[in-house]
């Protein structure tokens, strides 16, 4: 795992290392003139070997969190660092460098390329970073086997059940390289007994060494975490540790 | 993300949807189908005019009564056969200068007729134009300054008169008057929509006596050389004047008589390939509207892209690929169709088709442009997705 330089992490707050770095973060919304305050002053630090559950009632911001987090969307106040960088001070564009590098998305309703194979949805961040595409099919044929597909990779996304569908988006997640997985809800769409091998891979992946932070319902797999974050009305209510 | 990814993607996004593809190029088929079509027929139009008009002869000055401008009316020829001496005498060199009296006149051998343009004139005539004859011989300066009652025919009115026998030493009448045929004329074809094969020569005077009039219509002069072409019109022109104060006289060039219908005909081209291009334009304005209804459909697709790493940068030249490849593709189809519907015409109707490379570099060049130009509001549009928004559609 590899972390850029942080030249300007000096006065920036949290420890050097730290994979992402929230301090007093809010995001409103503004729906038609109406303002939605979906975050209301949230700091978080996840650190390079971190697993944190996300618990909360829905509508309790837990997403609008996460999409932080990834760099998807920007804090309206607050500051925000992703691998030791300042997200307000990055371009889009920057952004989504950002993105492909330091972080893997999962989604609860999966989000693969419909008449894409398993393989080159795998592949699709590497279009993004310009790596060739021998090298692509290889790295995404060996992430698949990772996630225990190495029998769909010329399977398209209806061919394949939703715990596999799964498999494959962690595998797209993973094939950068990144140092933090964010999966939101991502046994949502699972029945329990595909949702507990999915969240057993994900705790394997975390044992390897990289970051997890989960949004989960299952108290249950919220109580495998290390952390535990609980949410409500656009607020951290109340973060444990809990024992390994 | 590198280039040649970008087009892989574009096209598979246009073969997803393959039949909505096909009736969006459509637009842009037909539109660049009819301008290369409308080019290619211009061009082929214009390139038969200037040969035949080369045809003719080369440093050809025809000096003919009133002025030579589009909407003048017609002019009562003053000329008689005294000022072919004025002119010859300006010429310098009598074999350079022939005359012509012309009529439509029905011309009867045996039981078959035809209907020929009768023309009066000088045995001088094949040494100022091109004429070349098949049989027989041409007028004699004796024919014409006796009146004989020879003829030379053309190709057409040899044919339809005598079929495939000989007509030399035969007799036809014309306007009943009675002829005997000296000689017939190598087929020439049409020349400026007239059909030079229905002509008949005979001497300048017969053909006065005929018509009853000492008038001629006009006079052609054979320059000697192209840089004093136009000092001698005006030469000619001016020594005509003195003679015929109340008249206005012109000489005409070929290259002015070329300048002239190519400018018509370049006009002509010019206004079709417009409104064809309009069509064209109707066509990338369908492009634009499919792409932004693309993009609105595959919002998810886009967000999902973003989220792994693309840049906006990377999502607005998907899709402007994606509308190149349309036009591009459509373009092509169209120079297909465009160079069918030419060779058609060409083939099934007189009306001559040149396909000229520079036609079909411009309608690809144009097409391709359509797709740029008609692509970037889309594309804009999708490059600055906000991904959020873009996942949490459903
Ligand atoms: N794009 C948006 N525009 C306006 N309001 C939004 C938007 N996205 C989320 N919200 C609101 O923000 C709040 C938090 O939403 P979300 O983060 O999705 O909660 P959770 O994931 O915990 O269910 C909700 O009240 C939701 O309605
Ligand atoms: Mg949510």
């Amino acid at each position: 795992m590899k972390f850029p330089e942080m030249s300007d992490a000096a006065d920036a707050p949290g420890a050097p290392g730290d994979a992402i770095v929230a301090v007093d973060v809010t995001r409103i919304y503004e729906l038609d003139g109406v303002s939605v305050p979906a975050l209301r002053g949230v700091s978080l630090t996840v650190s390079p070997d971190d697993y944190v559950a996300i618990v909360g009632q829905s509508g309790s911001g837990k997403s609008t969190l996460m999409h932080l987090l990834g760099g998807l969307d920007r804090p309206t106040s607050g500051t925000l660092l992703i691998g030791g960088r300042d997200v307000a001070k990055l371009t889009p564009g920057e952004m989504a460098r950002l993105r492909n590098e330091t972080i893997g998305f999962v989604f609860q309703s999966f989000h693969l390329l419909p008449r894409t194979t398993a393989r080159d949805n795998v592949a699709l961040p590497l279009v993004y970073r310009g790596v060739g595409r021998r090298e692509r099919r290889e790295r995404a044929s060996a992430m698949l086997e990772r996630v225990g597909l190495a029998h769909r990779l010329d399977h398209r996304p209806n061919q394949m059940s939703g715990g596999e569908q799964q498999r494959v988006a962690i595998a797209r997640a993973l094939v950068t390289g990144p140092s933090v997985l964010l999966a939101d809800e991502p046994t949502g769409n699972l029945d329990s007994t595909t949702g507990q091998s999915v969240l057993t891979l994900l705790e394997s992946l975390n044992a390897e060494g990289v970051a997890v932070v989960l949004v989960t319902h299952d108290r249950d797999v919220a109580g495998r975490a290390h952390r535990q974050i609980v949410m409500r009305d656009g607020l951290i209510v109340s973060a444990t540790d809990l024992v390994r | 993300m590198r280039i040649a990814e970008a087009w892989r993607v574009a096209l598979d996004a246009l073969r997803a949807n393959r039949l909505r593809s096909v009736l969006t190029m459509l637009g842009v088929v037909i539109g660049v189908g009819a301008v290369v079509a409308l080019v290619s027929i211009g061009t082929g139009t214009k390139q038969l005019i200037e040969r035949q008009v080369e045809g003719l002869g080369s440093n050809l000055l025809v000096v003919v009564p009133g002025r030579v401008a589009a909407g003048s009316p017609p002019t009562v020829s003053p000329l008689t056969l005294d000022d072919l001496d004025t002119v010859n005498r300006v010429v310098g060199d009598p074999s350079r200068v022939a005359v012509t009296i012309a009529s439509g006149e029905t011309v009867r051998a045996g039981s078959q007729s035809a209907f020929a343009s009768m023309q009066g004139v000088l045995e001088t005539t094949p040494s100022v134009f091109v004429r070349k004859l098949d049989r027989g011989t041409y007028l004699t300066r004796t024919d014409v300054t006796t009146g004989r009652r020879v003829a030379v025919l053309g190709a057409g009115v040899a044919g339809s008169l005598f079929g495939d026998r000989d007509p030399i030493g035969r007799q036809v009448t014309i306007a009943g008057v009675r002829f005997r045929v000296i000689g017939t004329f190598e087929k020439l074809g049409q020349s400026l929509g007239v059909d030079r094969d229905s002509e008949v020569h005979i001497p300048v005077t017969a053909a006065q006596r005929l018509l009853g009039t000492d008038r001629i219509d006009g006079l052609a002069i054979r320059a000697p050389d192209r840089d004093t072409i136009n000092q001698l019109g005006a030469s000619v022109v001016a020594a005509l004047q003195k003679a015929h104060p109340d008249t206005d006289f012109s000489a005409v060039t070929q290259e002015q008589i070329l300048g002239v219908l190519g400018q018509i005909l370049g006009v002509l081209t010019g206004v079709l390939a417009a409104i064809a291009g309009i069509s064209l334009l109707v066509g990338g304005v369908g492009v634009s509207n499919i792409m932004l209804v693309s993009v609105r459909e595959r919002t998810r697709e886009i967000g999902l892209r973003k989220a792994v790493g693309a840049r906006p940068r990377d999502i607005g030249v998907q899709f402007l690929l994606e509308a190149v490849l349309l036009t591009t593709i459509g373009g092509v189809l169209g120079m297909a169709l465009g160079i069918g519907t030419a060779l058609v015409v060409d083939r099934l109707s007189p009306v001559p088709a040149a396909i000229t490379w520079w036609a079909l570099a411009l309608a690809f060049g144009v097409s391709a442009a359509v797709g740029i130009i008609f692509g970037v509001v889309p594309a804009q549009r999708a490059g600055r997705l906000d991904p959020v928004v873009a996942l949490r559609t459903e």
